[in-house]
């Protein structure tokens, strides 16, 4: 046995990874969540509403997280699943009459069946066939919720127009205000749900699956069922974001969620860093603002600045938030030293 | 060219009849007959192309056969699906490591065990209660494997970043997370030195004893073979030349003539 016991007296020269790599840690999680409940407090009804646009385009970008960063599944057609949520959002409260907390689940239902059915033809597609495949399903979308047939429920072209709801129980709060905590409430829930479903079995399922397919497969794993599974997880989360979105924006419309959704999406990943929860807040951060910024820099040339900042991240920082949070870290416990 | 061996006492745990693969024209394996009794450590050995790895794939239903079945405690295993293979004992290990890269020691240990755990999607968001209990019963079952293989210290690293011989415990970790009946090996003495190859066999053969496991070792360093199984089972060109005690096997004039050419050819 000596042979084996020299092997591991070698091992712990690699530096051990934190335990909570997909998440953060309890101390940073509370901060970040005590600074999104009183900020809104401080600022005007516009800046909240950006807000709220944050939190569900945020969770758009986890949704995603998980099926690439999880499964290790690309997915360029998450606007497809964000327009199916907003449309059964919408379509419940305008037409049926329902309240509109109680379409956001039947949101999530709907796109997880969407999601999970979509996710088996996908099934013999990978990588780059993967990312077109759910392409063409972005690309059709727009086109199909302008189809006739469906005009009577989708406004076709015209699109609909949904109540924006008041604070319940006559709370002194703005129309704003109680959808941003309503948002931050949903937002809250499903993150925790996310991360305690990617440290349990079927989470740890999907990873594997992403390293090695046959390993997880001669594991006892479903490949098909789990890689199905995320699609559906990742389709469900997408489609209650849609719907929140349709609320907070009262109105959704076929051009609203063209593939340009999709690849902004994609890029919010990226920025937060693939397969890192926490960054998806960032990432959602950088989509909703950054454009702004760099239009605030030249207008005439807004998208060549965003283009450059972008740039500049993929070079500096490849794996976006990830990376300035780990590079913080370290910093931290460097000053705690001396 | 079958050849059906004698019952010897008991039946077989596991027994594979005849068993033919055929590649296109090519037959990789033709009529392979040989059967694995509870406890033994059978080597597979051959040159290269001799349909080791064929065979292998068989087991782990990688490949489906042409012809022949493969039977464990008498259930034809044909019929499963490679993910339902785990579930009925059989684990296995892969030639080059194939591990989950990103994932840690612990977590690849975990997934081990997959098989024999359940958990369905809503559950685990929620993390029920069960699925908690479950969680820290499964964590005590890996943790005991993991000091049974000297992998506590690394248990947090993601294995990666690991030396190729603790990737190697790793796997057999992994492949002994589910309780297995059968342990299959495919060549994990490749990559090793000669020291690690050694502290190997003595690992392999203590798995064997304390945890009740029977093993197939498909290996081509002979030494190893030799000095561990009790059973050898000699292919070459997808067909069994030979079978008996490392010794018979050894001296036999085919599997002589398949290692170093005779002079004919």
């Amino acid at each position: 046995m000596s042979a084996v016991q020299e092997t591991v007296t070698e091992a712990p020269a690699v530096e051990a990874v934190p335990k909570r790599a997909m998440t953060l840690g309890a101390g940073s999680s509370l901060v970040m969540l005590a600074l999104l409940i009183l900020v809104p407090l401080f600022v005007k009804n516009f800046i909240i509403f950006q807000l709220t646009m944050l939190l569900i385009y945020g969770l758009a970008v986890l949704a995603l997280n998980i099926l690439t960063g999880g499964s290790g599944q690309f997915s360029l057609g998450q606007s497809a699943f964000y327009a199916v949520g907003a449309y059964t959002s919408a379509i419940l409260i305008e037409h049926v009459g329902m309240n509109y907390a109680l379409t956001l689940p039947i949101a999530g239902v709907v796109c997880f069946g969407f999601g999970f059915l979509f996710g088996q033809p996908a099934l013999r597609l990978s990588g780059v066939y993967l990312a077109l495949a759910t392409f063409a399903l972005a690309t059709a979308m727009p086109q199909l919720l302008k189809l006739g047939v469906f005009e009577t429920w989708t406004g076709g072209v015209q699109g609909l127009v949904v109540t924006k709801p008041d604070a319940p129980f006559g709370l002194p709060m703005s129309q704003d205000m109680w959808l941003y905590y309503f948002t931050l409430v949903i937002t809250v829930a499903i993150y925790i749900f996310s991360v305690n479903l990617l440290k349990s079995r079927s989470g740890r399922a999907f990873m594997a699956i992403r390293d090695n397919e046959i390993a997880a497969s001669a594991m006892g794993i479903d490949v098909a069922l789990y890689k199905t599974l995320a699609f559906g997880v990742s389709a469900g989360i997408t489609g209650v974001a849609g719907g929140l979105g349709a609320i907070a924006v009262q109105f959704v419309a076929p051009d609203g969620y063209t593939i340009t959704l999709a690849i902004s999406l994609f890029l919010g990943m990226v920025v937060g860093g693939v397969g890192w929860l926490p960054g998806s807040i960032v990432g959602s951060a950088f989509i909703i603002f950054v454009p702004n910024i760099a239009e605030g820099i030249s207008k005439g040339l807004s998208g060549a600045v965003f283009g450059v900042l972008l740039f500049l991240i993929i070079f500096l920082v490849p794996h976006g938030a990830r990376q300035i949070a780990m590079i913080a870290q370290q910093l931290l416990g460097k000053l705690k030293k001396s | 060219m079958t050849q059906t061996r004698p019952a010897q006492g008991k039946s077989p745990l596991l027994a594979v009849c005849d068993v033919s693969v055929v590649f296109g024209g090519i037959i990789a394996l033709n009529g392979v007959s040989f059967d694995m009794h509870q406890g033994q450590i059978l080597g597979l050995i051959g040159p290269n192309g001799a349909g080791k790895t064929t065979l292998f794939n068989c087991l782990s239903r990688l490949y489906q056969p042409s012809a022949g079945d493969i039977l464990l405690e008498g259930e034809s295993i044909l019929r499963r699906r490679p993910h339902r293979i785990a579930e009925i004992g059989i684990g296995r290990t892969f030639q080059n490591v194939a591990l989950f890269a990103n994932l840690s020691v612990l977590d690849n240990v975990r997934v081990g065990a997959h098989s024999c755990t359940n958990s369905d999607i809503i559950s685990d968001s929620l993390r029920l209660p069960w699925v908690r209990r479950g969680e820290a019963a499964l964590n005590k079952r890996v943790h005991e494997i993991l000091g049974y293989l000297a992998l506590d210290e690394v248990a947090h690293v993601t294995v990666s970043g690991l030396p190729f011989g603790t990737q190697k415990r790793v796997e057999l970790a992994r492949a002994l997370a589910a309780d297995p009946k059968i342990l299959l090996l495919d060549e994990p003495a490749g990559g090793l030195n000669h020291e690690e190859v050694y502290a190997l066999g003595e690992l392999i053969r203590r798995i064997r004893d304390d945890r009740n496991v029977t093993v197939l070792l498909v290996e081509h360093h002979m030494g190893l073979v030799m000095s561990i199984a009790d059973h050898v089972v000699a292919l070459n060109f997808g067909r069994k030349l030979a079978e008996g005690t490392p010794a018979m096997v050894q001296s036999d004039p085919d599997v002589i003539k398949a290692y170093l050419g005779s002079k004919d050819s």
